[in-house]
This record gives structure tokens, C-alpha cells and sequence, in this order.
């Protein structure tokens, strides 16, 4: 393999586990309440510049990092609380738009409690870029494939192996049943919109470091994310992460062998042949259920 | 194959029926464990329930007949919580539950096979069980799947099997067992014989005469107004939205009305 290809898959591997992790949090809200949470970006920013003002505050790294996430899930259930539970009989369409204008309002926000400059953000562990098979990769790099492996796995077990992640899967695939079960739906929504705000939050952190940070760095993230997860079959997270990294790569090619004028289109040229070939995604497949 | 013809009446439910034939109700000793009245409910600006009055005392089975459209699901619906009540109220084992949210009533001991069974088709059928018994201590689990698994010893082998891939009669059991994992003091059972071969809604209703013969508390909603009349220690008859009749299930059965329109004679 060359050393020019392998260094593109390893960055196309980075930002695509950024686009994974924003993926996710699509997935979930989706499976809640099948609202698609356009805030989804916001969270992202919101994570990245957070933290960055907490650090310019004197904080040290770590617990500027958790106090950062705690406040985006405070931001993610406030949203949840405040704009989508008192519309909850309105129609899919009005929540999702709720979400559209929830994520102007943020940005909006974010602008006034800081500013509209790029900031930077130091590397966890420094830039001394490690080389492998002639290309390069950054400590961060690492920092942002560990990082997405270990949440992969853990939110793996939650779902699967937890008495309140199965409950929360069941909710997914009826919830009025799962009332029936004895499920609080409505905390099973709120929840949801907690982990997905601490997904986008954590994407937000890890990829600061890369790419700088800003009031609006939350859109492009945001929708890129939402392409994974229509790539991966909106709905399915495993799906979504999937179509993080396929995002991620096609991407990171087109700006190597292309155009990086192209780059950012390539997302959204993705999502438009899935959804003209395979509308249910790439990996999601149809359920077999008798009836 | 057995058919249940005539209803497996236990000498207590059989001492309670001799003699009456007017005002049943009364014969049963103590308060109801559900009695709704003049409950009313509405889908939208549709009304659906119209000043409906129901009782079910303890151990007694209880089928409520009527066509399609006719208001059974919504009016289990409204017992179960997932549907508002408008006016009237629902009163269980003496408190006012019409405005406690559904997944309450479950830890009060209310639980509902939904209509056409409603598994969760990609959770195995394990975890299907496991998701009945939520509202419980997390210890009593095993023992609870174990005695379904002994009820129902096909949902045993088939345990780790997605739901989804069961037949129309294994899912039935095993909505009917999830909703029993809940250990309830009522069960309701929206149209357990819904699209399944003949040969398995003998099965269905050989469970529900088993539960009876449990002594556990039945609303059964039914089409099949034969089977259900003639299992049902009383009936309720209802139509668009009014409940237009009620009686002991074996004196409905022979009602000139009720055989003419539901029973097909």
C-alpha cells in the first residue's frame, strides 16, 4: 500500500470516528422517539467550546473536559424538557423542525457567551506525529480511535446487557408496549437525549485538537453525522458507526485524490446514492417478522 | 386437539352462578376489582366510548364481544392507560387510576396483551420475557421465566430465538406469558385468537380457561364471540361505543340477538 493512500485512510479513519460518534447520537434520539435531532451539531460545538473556555479559565485538562460534557447533557436534556416534550403530540415534521430552530437558537446562543473566532485547543498527549508504513498519524488521532472504540463497546454493553438498555431497545421498536411493560417512556426519551448530547460532546472535545473550534463548527459535524447514519440505516447504531468511517474515507480520498474544494460535498453525494439504492442504508436490513 | 365447548367451571365460580339470573353482579361478594362508569373517550374530536359501565370482580372471567370498530380496544385501551379518558371514571380495587400514566398501572398489577400480539420481533424471546417482569424485583426473574417456560414449554426451546421469527400461535403465548412475567391482579386480552388457524385458538382458549382455573382476574376482548361467551362467567356486548347488553355468558349465548349478529345462527 502506499504511503500517500495509507495516509489518507488514516485520517479519513479520524474524522470519520468523529462523524460515528455524531452518528450515534443520531441513531438514539431517532430510536426514541424517531425525531431527527438537527441540534445534533450543537453538541458537537457546544463540547469543543466549552471546554475550550473552561481551559482558558485555568482549569486543569481533565475536569475541564468532564464539567464540558456534563454541560452539553445539561444542554441536551434541557432541550429535550423544554422543546420537544411540551410538543410531544405534534407531528414528527414540527419536532424535527423544533430541533432545526433549536440548533439556530444555540449557535446563537454560543456567539454571545463566547465569541465568533476559531480557538484552538492543545493535543492530549502532544503533536509529535507517530510514523507508520511512511505515513504519519497524530497522537490525537489515537486519542479520537481509542476513544470511539471504548464508547462503541460500552454503550454495545449498555443496550445489550442492561436491564434499562434493553428497556430502552423495546421503546424503540413500540413504545406504547413498552408502557405496557411498565417503561417511562418519557424518561427513556429524556435519556436519550442526555447520552446523544454526551456523544456529541465527547466528538466535539477529541476533535478540537485536529480542527479548531468555533460557534459553527456544529453544522458541517452535524450533517455529516446525519449522513452516517442514513448511510448505516437511520435507526440501526452500529449502522451509523459504520457509515461514520465510509464517510470518513471517502472523504479524506476525495480531498487526496480529487479536490478538497470537493470534500465537503462528498457526504452528501453519499447519502443521496444510499438513499436511491439501498434507501434502508447500507447495512440495515429489513426485519423478518411474522404476523 | 381439544376444544373447549364447555366452560371448565370451577365449583366456587359454579356456586356463584346458580340461581341468578337477573341482576349477576350482585351474587358477587365484596367491591369489584375494576369498575368503570359512564366512561367516555374520544380519539381526536372522534368519540369513540360512549358512558360505558363495566365491572370484573376478583376470579371471575369476563369477555367483552362486538364487532370490528366497535370500541373493544379503545375501551381496553383506557383501562390499560395508553388511552385518555374524556369523562366517566375507572376505578381499580377501590382508587381512581384514570389519571395515572400506563406504566403505573402495570406496578398496580394491570397487564395488557396488546392487539395482534405486538412482540418485540427483534428481542429474543427471553428478553421479550424479561421485559414483562420490568416492574419487578430483579431476583424473583428466574423464577418467574422458569414456571412461564413449564406453561408454555415451546417458548423454552425457542428462547434465545428473535420473537419476530415465532408463528402467529408462539407469538400469542408469548404476549400472553410477557404479560403475565408481570404478575398481574388483572389481565386484559385484546383478541388473543386474532388471525391464528383454528386449531390454535383452541389452543389460546385452553390457556385462558387454564389462567381461570388460576383464579386470575380476565377482561377478554374477542371477536370470536362464540368461544369467548362460552368460556366468560359473564358478557358484555358492545356496539359502536355503547355497551348494549351484559349477562352471564352462557345466557348470552342464547340470546336471540346475540346469535343473530354475532354468533351467526
Amino acid at each position: 500500500m502506499s504511503a500517500e493512500l495509507l495516509q489518507f485512510i488514516f485520517s479519513g479513519i479520524t474524522v470519520g470516528a468523529i462523524y460515528a460518534l455524531v452518528g450515534l447520537g443520531f441513531s438514539i434520539i431517532y430510536n426514541a422517539s424517531q425525531v431527527i435531532n438537527f441540534a445534533q451539531g450543537e453538541f458537537v460545538m457546544i463540547g469543543g467550546m466549552a471546554t475550550v473556555s473552561l481551559l482558558a479559565a485555568g482549569l486543569p485538562m481533565p475536569v475541564a473536559i468532564v464539567l464540558a460534557i456534563l454541560a452539553t447533557i445539561v444542554v441536551g436534556m434541557a432541550l429535550e424538557k423544554l422543546a420537544i416534550e411540551p410538543a410531544r403530540s405534534a407531528s414528527i415534521v414540527t419536532l424535527i423542525i423544533i430541533t432545526i430552530g433549536a440548533s439556530i437558537f444555540l449557535r446563537g446562543l454560543a456567539q454571545i457567551v463566547w465569541d465568533r473566532n476559531f480557538h484552538p485547543m492543545s493535543s492530549f498527549s502532544g503533536d509529535k506525529p507517530i510514523n507508520i508504513g511512511g505515513a504519519s498519524i497524530v497522537p490525537q488521532s489515537l486519542w479520537v480511535l481509542g476513544s470511539t472504540v471504548v464508547i462503541v463497546i460500552a454503550l454495545w454493553i449498555f443496550f445489550h446487557r442492561t436491564r434499562f438498555g434493553k428497556a430502552i431497545l423495546a421503546t424503540s421498536f413500540n413504545s406504547d408496549v413498552a408502557r405496557l411493560m411498565g417503561i417511562n417512556v418519557r424518561f427513556v426519551l429524556l435519556f436519550s437525549f442526555a447520552l446523544a448530547a454526551m456523544l456529541g460532546a465527547i466528538a466535539g472535545i477529541l476533535i478540537t485538537p485536529i480542527i479548531l473550534t468555533s460557534y459553527q463548527v456544529g453544522v458541517l459535524l452535524g450533517l455529516k453525522g446525519f449522513s452516517a447514519a442514513i448511510v448505516g440505516g437511520l435507526g440501526n447504531p452500529m449502522g451509523a458507526i459504520a457509515g461514520g468511517f465510509v464517510v470518513g474515507i471517502a472523504e479524506s480520498m476525495t480531498a487526496g485524490y480529487i479536490s478538497s474544494d470537493y470534500k465537503d460535498a462528498v457526504a452528501f453525494i453519499i447519502i443521496l446514492l444510499v438513499l436511491f439504492l439501498r434507501p434502508q442504508g447500507l447495512f440495515g436490513r429489513k426485519i423478518s417478522e411474522r404476523v | 386437539m381439544k376444544y373447549v365447548t364447555v366452560p371448565k367451571l370451577l365449583p366456587r365460580t359454579l356456586a356463584r352462578i346458580d340461581g341468578m339470573d337477573t341482576n349477576i353482579v350482585d351474587m358477587n361478594q365484596g367491591r369489584p376489582i375494576l369498575k368503570i362508569t359512564s366512561l367516555a373517550s374520544h380519539y381526536g374530536r372522534i368519540q369513540a366510548l360512549f358512558d360505558v359501565d363495566i365491572e370484573v370482580f376478583e376470579g371471575e372471567l369476563v369477555a367483552l364481544v362486538g364487532a370490528n370498530g366497535a370500541g373493544k380496544t379503545t375501551l381496553l385501551r383506557t383501562i390499560s392507560g395508553l388511552q385518555r379518558v374524556s369523562s366517566g371514571s375507572i376505578h381499580y380495587r377501590g382508587d381512581d387510576i384514570g389519571s395515572v400514566p400506563a406504566e403505573q398501572r402495570v406496578r398496580l398489577g394491570i397487564s395488557q396483551v396488546p392487539e395482534g400480539r405486538q412482540v418485540f420481533g427483534p428481542m429474543s424471546v427471553e428478553d421479550n420475557l424479561r421485559l414483562g417482569a420490568y416492574t419487578r424485583p430483579p431476583e424473583e426473574l428466574r423464577d418467574s421465566l422458569e414456571q412461564m417456560f413449564d406453561m408454555f414449554p415451546a417458548l423454552r426451546e425457542m428462547r434465545s430465538l428473535a420473537a419476530g421469527t415465532l408463528s402467529g400461535g408462539q407469538q400469542q403465548m408469548l404476549a400472553i406469558a410477557r404479560a403475565l412475567m408481570a404478575k398481574p391482579k388483572l389481565l386484559l386480552l385484546d383478541e388473543p385468537s386474532m388471525g391464528l388457524a383454528p386449531l390454535l385458538v383452541a389452543e389460546v382458549f385452553n390457556t385462558i380457561t387454564m389462567l381461570k382455573d388460576q383464579q386470575m382476574t380476565i377482561l377478554l376482548v374477542e371477536q370470536n364471540a362464540q368461544k369467548a361467551l362460552s368460556i366468560a362467567d359473564r358478557g358484555y356486548v358492545i356496539e359502536t361505543g355503547r355497551i348494549v347488553l351484559t349477562d352471564r355468558g352462557s345466557t348470552l349465548l342464547d340470546n336471540k340477538e346475540v346469535q343473530t349478529a354475532y354468533l351467526g345462527v
